[in-house]
């Protein structure tokens, strides 16, 4: 950032009211202003992005080097990253966090858009009691109905040491999403609907052709949370999988892969970004989506 | 809805209103009664059971109770440390948040950096977040006390101190801000422009626009922030855990047992005593003691604050 910006700059809001030229102490507060939010702006950013960079400088020092203090990486080992991937186990737990997360989403979806379309759209006696219901259960912490829950799985279904206990459920609803995507489906005006059903669409028509293509954006971003919750789930997989090291997720597996390479901070490190890398992937690929959808979260509170 | 009729074209119609009702929500009927309700009840049913999950369950009457509230050692400093965490990391995180978000509407040049620099660590994963910071912290070779101790400052030994465990783990909750900077922000945006020039005009300063105008705008979606930050810290398990068992150096494979809560029980949370007891300890009845305390306490936070600001109903209802 350069002077002439800097003194540039401060002239830039236009005001409504227009002014004669501003008076020079009042560019010059507006300048010490500019600077001064600028300078905490980017230590907040500091704070911010340094983590990730001490995290990448390490992850690529040498076995030896990453036990030092030091900062900056003498060598750059590349290969860390081919020697996480050569973990056995690192490929299984990809591939088991990919399938939970997918068919966590798909199921979650199909489950979720009817019942929000219900309690967004009809009319019928119990409707706030339900919507009630609902956002108790997302209140509520998972950990208050874990051990019947296990029990069921283990001993009636014989399912622990597997994903499934955890992607089932998402077939039958999942009330964060529902409440999410009634959120959003309360924003469509009712004459869509109104003129569909007198086009003779029934209501699952409507659902189809109307209402999905119009939710996209709220649909969007449910899914997209979603999948993060899946992916970054660790209490779940803890739960019915720990037994079982051919059903770990990464995040689940992350944390055993650092109590096996103790001393080895840089593969640790190399794993942890690779944890993280599909999620900021997919972050920057549906930004907009994402941003909407926490806003979204907030947006009727 | 409709009123009673004794039509019976118009009562067919009515009834056929109430199966499709019935029939949409029915994914979300079969999912709370098999995934929510069920599960409640048993979890009572065992509080009153003694079952470690090989023989069948007998009935012991107030015992596990009895045991979680008088014997137990872990029990009062998880509940404390719960305590701790809602307090100290919900009010933190609600003003940092609204600080990071004032900052982002403030700043003129590169704004769509400072967003994403501001927002991404919210996107790492908790594990992954947690494990950098315990590599990040670390006393021994962590770039942050090797910096700190090159400026001169002696810094503290964060997760291995019992005084400072908890406050790295809020230290790593604030660095995940963006969902609520995001939130702050809409807010900000949403704050009518006029009403700022009327306070302009009438000469307030930052202060006085910020406590009568900004502040009376947003007070609904700070509730939110609270309400729900509540929510999650009443749940708070993976980072405490993870950051525990990893900087307590201890080898851990699968299954094996350890002490929750290095260093010194501080960062054991009532959700990881639940999971220790029901999964390590096999004393079912006690971990269902202990998930309804916690559903208890869940439930009148939330009540409590839920009332105050019935919103998340929103004015179609």
């Amino acid at each position: 950032m350069t002077a002439t910006t800097t003194l540039t700059a401060p002239s830039a809001p236009v005001r409504p009211r227009a002014r004669r030229s501003p008076a020079p102490a009042a560019r010059r507060r507006a300048a010490l202003h500019w600077i001064a939010v600028h300078t905490v702006a980017l230590a907040a950013a500091l704070f911010f992005l340094l983590p990730f960079v001490f995290v990448f400088l390490t992850a690529v020092m040498s076995d030896s080097q990453a036990m030092s203090g030091d900062l900056w990486p003498t060598e750059w080992h590349w290969s860390n990253y081919a020697d996480v991937f050569r973990t056995p186990g690192f490929l299984d737990w990809w591939r088991n966090s990919l399938m939970y997360a997918v068919l966590g989403t798909l199921f979650t979806l199909c489950s979720s858009i009817p019942v929000a379309y219900a309690l967004a759209k009809f009319r019928f006696r119990g409707r706030r009691t339900a919507m009630l219901l609902v956002i108790s259960t997302m209140m509520l912490p998972p950990q208050v109905i874990v051990v019947p829950m296990y029990l069921v799985w283990a001993q009636q279904f014989h399912l622990s040491g597997s994903l499934w206990p955890l992607i089932i459920p998402m077939a039958f609803g999942d009330a964060y999403s529902i409440f999410l995507l009634r959120q959003f489906l309360l924003t469509i005006p009712r004459e869509y609907l109104e003129s569909a059903r007198v086009d003779g669409c029934g209501e699952l028509r409507t659902l189809l052709r109307i209402i999905i293509p119009m939710a996209k954006p709220g649909i969007a971003a449910v899914a997209l949370f979603q999948f993060f919750y899946c992916w970054n789930d660790y209490f779940g997989p803890q739960i019915y999988a720990a037994q079982n090291p051919g059903a770990w997720t990464l995040s689940y597996g992350l944390e055993s892969f650092k109590s096996a390479h103790s001393v080895n901070w840089n593969l640790t490190m190399a794993a942890t970004l690779l944890v993280m890398a599909p999620v900021i992937i997919v972050f920057f690929f549906a930004q907009k989506a994402f941003v909407e959808g926490v806003t979204l979260t907030g947006v009727k509170g | 809805m409709a009123t009673v009729t004794n039509n019976p074209a118009l009562r067919r119609k009515a009834v056929r209103a109430r199966l499709r009702t019935l029939g949409f929500l029915s994914p979300w009927l079969v999912g709370f009664t098999v995934f929510f309700g069920y599960p409640l009840v048993a979890t009572v049913y065992f509080s009153f059971m003694h079952y470690n999950q090989i023989e069948t369950p007998t009935f012991v009457g107030l015992r596990n109770w009895r045991y979680v509230f008088e014997q137990m050692p872990l029990f009062g400093p998880a509940l404390w440390n719960t305590l701790w965490l809602v307090v100290v990391m919900v009010a933190l995180r609600v003003v940092f948040g609204l600080g990071i978000g004032l900052l982002v509407t403030k700043v003129k040049a590169g704004v769509g950096f400072f967003r994403t620099a501001f927002y991404l660590p919210y996107l790492a994963p908790p594990v992954a977040a947690t494990v950098a910071f315990v590599f990040l912290l670390n006393p021994g070779t962590g770039p942050v006390n090797d910096i700190l101790g090159k400026i001169g400052i002696s810094a503290p030994n964060w997760f291995n101190d019992p005084a400072w465990a908890k406050p790295s783990l809020v230290l790593l909750s604030l660095w995940g801000i963006g969902d609520l900077m995001v939130i702050f922000m809409a807010a900000l945006l949403d704050v009518p422009k006029d009403q700022y020039e009327a306070a302009e005009l009438d000469g307030a300063g930052a202060l006085h626009k910020f406590r009568y105008v900004t502040w009376p705008s947003i007070t609904p979606i700070v509730m939110f922030a609270v309400v729900t930050g509540v929510v999650q810290t009443m749940q708070y398990y993976t980072q405490a855990l993870v950051a525990g068992k990893l900087a307590s150096g201890v080898s851990i494979g699968p299954g094996s047992v350890i002490q929750p809560g290095y260093p010194d029980h501080s960062t054991l949370t009532v959700p990881q005593l639940v999971y220790s007891l029901g999964f390590q300890n096999f004393n079912t009845g006690a971990a269902c003691v202990l998930s309804l305390v916690l559903f208890a306490i869940a439930m009148a936070v939330t009540t409590l604050l839920m009332r105050r600001r019935a919103g998340l109903l929103s004015a179609e209802d």
